[in-house]
């Protein structure tokens, strides 16, 4: 068995790393930890197991680099609060966005664990194994993190269903 | 599973622009620190869509669709290296060429190769085509004399069927003695159209 190209592997995982990377960074610091991320990849690739666990590896890999690059902004300068983001090309919709930076606001562990569990779908195992930490508390920080979103972020449980009559149009 | 937990998991609107910026960025940053080992694209030709792919040392690949150019990409990662780019970018001067010889702007192309992909005698023959020039024919028999072994017909054949770079390496330009298109990569009817293209320039 011999590893398919690598371009396969981006276009399987590039959606989820930068979801990944989002949930983690402000936007701008997203783009370039996930590139960062899949050249770290693309170095390591050619010598993984063509039967690893692709997903939860390169996750791995870009929760090193958030960890760096938020290191490196704690230790230079004031950190930049969260600024209303350029959407630099796409469109992301503003309720996304605000999500992404309840996710931010998260303490570190719990922004983690629902990064790797909620928006990766990485068992809890895999979750513990990236963090460094056990499942079970892998399990509780991410179930703590989404009990702080629904406080923060409450418009979530109702507002983005598009099926519904919007009122005002009535 | 609920609407935040879904929102979570998403895609969004704009995800299909990020993935085109972490294409572009991730191409560049690989070439910038030599893990570029294949880049490859696409290009719409009048003989269908065709593979295009190349290494740091030159075009080591020409595909038509016929081949599937998902089990050419596979191969390439199985016998180059598994470092395989969609670098669009990188062989955009490539592509410029392909498209200039189907406008017939242009009779041969100005490309470095990279021939590790044939070996022994299917090389010699290989490395003999560009003699056979735009618009011109030889048959398999005068290329083997050509290269200096008049009885291997055959084994130039087989060089032929087997030529990673078609198009640039001219393999379409070999027929059956009695003149007849003869068997190609790219199917019989593609190299109908190639030598009526280059003939009709001449003509």
């Amino acid at each position: 068995m011999s590893l398919p190209p690598f371009d396969w592997v981006v276009t399987e995982y590039g959606q989820v790393v930068l979801r990944v990377c989002r949930a983690l960074l402000p936007m701008h610091d997203a783009e370039d930890a996930a590139a960062d991320a899949f050249l770290a990849a693309l170095e390591a690739y050619p010598r993984i197991r063509p039967d690893s666990d692709v997903k939860a590896w390169l996750v791995t890999i870009a929760h090193r680099k958030a960890v760096d690059i938020l290191r490196r902004r704690a230790r230079h300068a004031v950190p930049v609060a969260d600024v209303p983001e350029r959407a630099s090309g796409g469109e992301p919709s503003l309720a996304d966005e605000a999500l992404w930076a309840a996710v931010r606001d998260l303490p570190g562990k719990q922004r983690q664990a629902v990064a790797y569990h909620y928006v990766a779908d990485l068992a809890y195992a895999d979750v513990g194994a990236i963090m460094g930490t056990s499942e079970a508390a892998a399990r509780r920080s991410a179930a703590d993190g989404i009990k702080a979103l629904r406080l923060r972020y409450p418009s979530a449980s109702v507002a983005p269903d598009q099926s519904k009559p919007n009122k005002e149009m009535s | 599973m609920n609407d935040l937990e879904r929102l979570l998991a998403g895609p969004e609107a704009g995800d299909d622009q990020a993935m085109e910026r972490l294409r572009a960025a991730l191409a560049s940053r690989a070439q910038e620190q030599n893990l570029l080992d294949i880049a490859y694209r696409t290009i719409d030709s009048p003989v269908g869509s065709l593979l295009i792919a190349a290494t740091p040392e030159g075009l080591i690949r020409v595909a038509y669709a016929r081949q599937g150019h998902d089990a050419v990409l596979t191969g390439l990662a199985e016998r180059v290296s598994p470092r395989v780019l969609f670098a669009p970018g990188k062989l955009d001067d490539a592509a410029r060429q392909f498209d200039d010889y189907f406008a017939r702007r242009r009779h041969g192309f100005d490309l470095a190769v990279d021939l590790r992909l044939a070996e022994g005698f299917r090389r010699t023959v290989l490395q003999h085509l560009p003699d056979v020039h735009y618009g011109r024919t030889v048959s398999y028999g005068e290329l083997a004399a050509l290269v200096g072994h008049p009885r291997a017909a055959r084994a130039v054949g087989t060089a032929c069927a087997t030529n990673p770079i078609p198009l640039v390496i001219p393999c379409h330009r070999v027929v059956l003695s009695d003149g007849s298109p003869g068997a190609y990569i790219g199917g019989p009817e593609i190299k109908r159209t190639l030598l009526d293209l280059e003939h009709s320039e001449i003509a």
